[in-house]
């Protein structure tokens, strides 16, 4: 990184070019519109409301999977549902991330009991980030956001790192 | 026409026998001759969801089309099913309500109140006053922020997107006071047997008042947002008909069934909590269209706020819960309870036999009575009106599949 004399702040970034597209893939998470059940409310429509404002983190819905960067599970999985949850994160084009929102994606969260819903989302697709709650308030799936940027902006240094420590 | 599901059964007893043409096309796709120059057609299956922006949840419908007409349509459930009656007779009564809020989950206090009323009966326990005064007006305040979702959504189908905005907006202010009053903004548990769970917070008065003296307001500018579009009155003034007799044959109930022109409102016939004492009308259609069930509920909103400014007016003091026992024992008996939720009728009717859990849980969602009348009203329509009807009838699928 290199200082603007004028502005003061990072102008010139010397990264390699998977950094610098992970970077941009940070600020422009496009989340598939795919509400299961209550945490949708909370997650995908509060969110993107007036007040919690996702887009101003560039964090916008798509209709479709195969425009979709992040599939947001919002909502309990049965057997049923299982198999379409897995044939649209087939659908999506990589490189892809899911966020398991609310206890029932998490673990089964009140219904774990009943026989035919599904223990967790990760008995599925591969989670990167979980949400507490149950529903998760917005500004938590936000949250999850950001710390999911952090995880993509990083995962370029940490494959280089495994790199390193294999030579 | 000839009815589509005759032609689905022909096709396939064709095929079972081997005797079709070996040039038939792929499941999914059939071949029929219409037309007076003998050009054959082909109507195309298209799936629509569980993954759809616009089925509102978990909805999958399988829609057949000839060109851009539909002629057949099936709705599938059980995307969402999770078990709430089975569950049940896990719980504690007291615990009935967590299951209730994640059924209805928009207006999830209805669903609270439904099954704390059918304990309440069971057991013969005089609720005080205060506390029936507290369910109706958080009540109505679950009522409008639901219409909120709703209006937002249904002018997502139809292709604006504007009023979505304006409707967040509102019903972030409604979940601020749902808020401060229950300590969730989604699944309250507020509403239990015997009372609700705590009194209403100090100062809570004013903003809910101030809230109303907004939303009158407001109200008129979603209307004239929406429903004085042209385009928007265009796309729903006569279509998705549902006339009276459909309505009553099929089981709808709230608003749906109100723009078919029946007053039939649980609030009145049935009157629970406070809603005897409370002043209100009951908007109804005439011609069931989806213009109708649009005005209804927009009607039934500023009726929401008519009885929130009477519920805080004559909210009554004393004790917000009567007496009732840490571990709750319902004696044995059979009980059907219902409130007039955001939705329609929702109820409960419970079997027990004296212990501290239903036997037998039933939960009736007056979505589940909607989803089924789609294969009878999408047919004829348009398949860009699909949606918006879908999102006409105003249907959640957690209290459909439950």
């Amino acid at each position: 990184m290199a200082i603007d004399r004028l502005t003061g702040e990072h102008s010139i970034a010397f990264i390699r070019s998977e950094q610098l597209f992970d970077l941009a893939r940070s600020h422009s998470l496009w989340y598939m519109a795919f509400g299961i059940a209550c945490c949708a409310i909370e997650g995908l429509m509060s969110a993107s409301g007036p007040r919690f404002d996702f887009d101003r983190m560039g964090v916008f819905f798509r209709a479709s999977p195969r425009q979709a960067d992040v599939m947001i599970v919002a909502g309990t999985v049965n057997l049923k549902m299982a198999e379409t949850v897995r044939m649209l994160y087939d659908q999506m084009p990589e490189p892809k991330w899911v966020v398991a929102m609310g206890a029932c994606a998490n673990t089964g969260g009140p219904f774990r009991e009943y026989p035919n819903v599904v223990l967790g989302v990760d008995k599925i697709v591969p989670v990167d980030v979980y949400i507490p709650g149950c529903p998760p308030r917005p500004e938590s799936v936000q949250y999850a956001f950001i710390e999911l940027q952090k995880k993509i902006r990083n995962r370029t240094g940490e494959r280089l790192a495994a790199r390193r420590d294999r030579t | 026409m000839t009815d589509a599901r005759d032609i689905v059964t022909s096709v396939g007893e064709l095929a079972s026998e081997g005797t079709h043409d070996p040039g038939m096309p792929p499941a999914g796709i059939r071949r029929i001759p219409s037309g007076v120059d003998g050009l054959s057609t082909e109507h195309l299956i298209i799936n629509m969801g569980p993954q759809h922006p616009s089925t509102h949840g978990v909805l999958r419908v399988i829609v057949e089309v000839d060109g851009e007409e539909v002629v057949a349509a099936e709705s599938t459930l059980g995307y969402l099913h999770r078990g709430i009656e089975k569950l049940a007779e896990t719980r504690r009564f007291d615990q009935l309500g967590t299951l209730m809020d994640r059924g209805d989950y928009v207006s999830g206090i209805h669903g609270e109140q439904a099954a704390a009323l059918a304990v309440e009966k069971l057991m013969e326990i005089e609720v005080p006053s205060k506390a029936r005064w507290i369910r109706s007006l958080m009540a109505e305040l679950t009522r409008i922020a639901s219409h909120l979702v709703w209006y937002g959504t249904f002018g997502l189908d139809t292709g604006a997107m504007g009023q979505f905005l304006y409707a967040m907006r509102d019903r972030e202010a409604i979940l601020d006071i749902l808020e401060a009053v229950s300590g969730q903004r989604m699944m309250f548990n507020y509403v239990r047997p015997g009372g609700v769970v705590a009194d209403l917070p100090v100062g809570i008065e004013a903003k809910i008042i101030a809230f109303c003296d907004g939303f009158d307001g407001y109200l008129e500018e979603h209307h004239a947002l929406l429903g004085g579009n042209e385009i928007f009155q265009h796309r729903v003034k006569g279509v998705g008909v549902i006339d009276r007799e459909m309505a009553l044959a099929f089981g709808l109930s709230g608003a749906n069934l109100r723009a078919a022109g029946v007053g039939f409102d649980v609030r009145r016939e049935r009157p629970y909590d406070a809603y005897s004492e409370l002043e209100f009308d009951v908007p109804i259609g005439t011609r069931g269209d989806a213009w109708d069930r649009y005005m209804v509920r927009m009607e039934e909103m500023r009726q929401s706020v008519r009885m929130v400014r009477q519920a805080i007016a004559g909210m009554p003091e004393g004790e917000h819960t009567a007496k009732v026992p840490k571990v709750i024992r319902v004696p044995a008996g059979e009980v059907y309870a219902s409130v007039e939720s955001s939705r329609g009728e929702t109820a409960v009717h419970m079997v027990t036999d004296g212990g501290t859990s239903p036997v037998r849980y039933h939960y009736r969602g007056p979505s589940l009575f909607a989803v089924q009348l789609l294969e009878e009203i999408l047919p004829g329509h348009l398949l860009a009106d699909v949606v918006m009807m879908i999102g006409s009838l105003d249907i959640m699928l957690g209290e459909a599949d439950r």
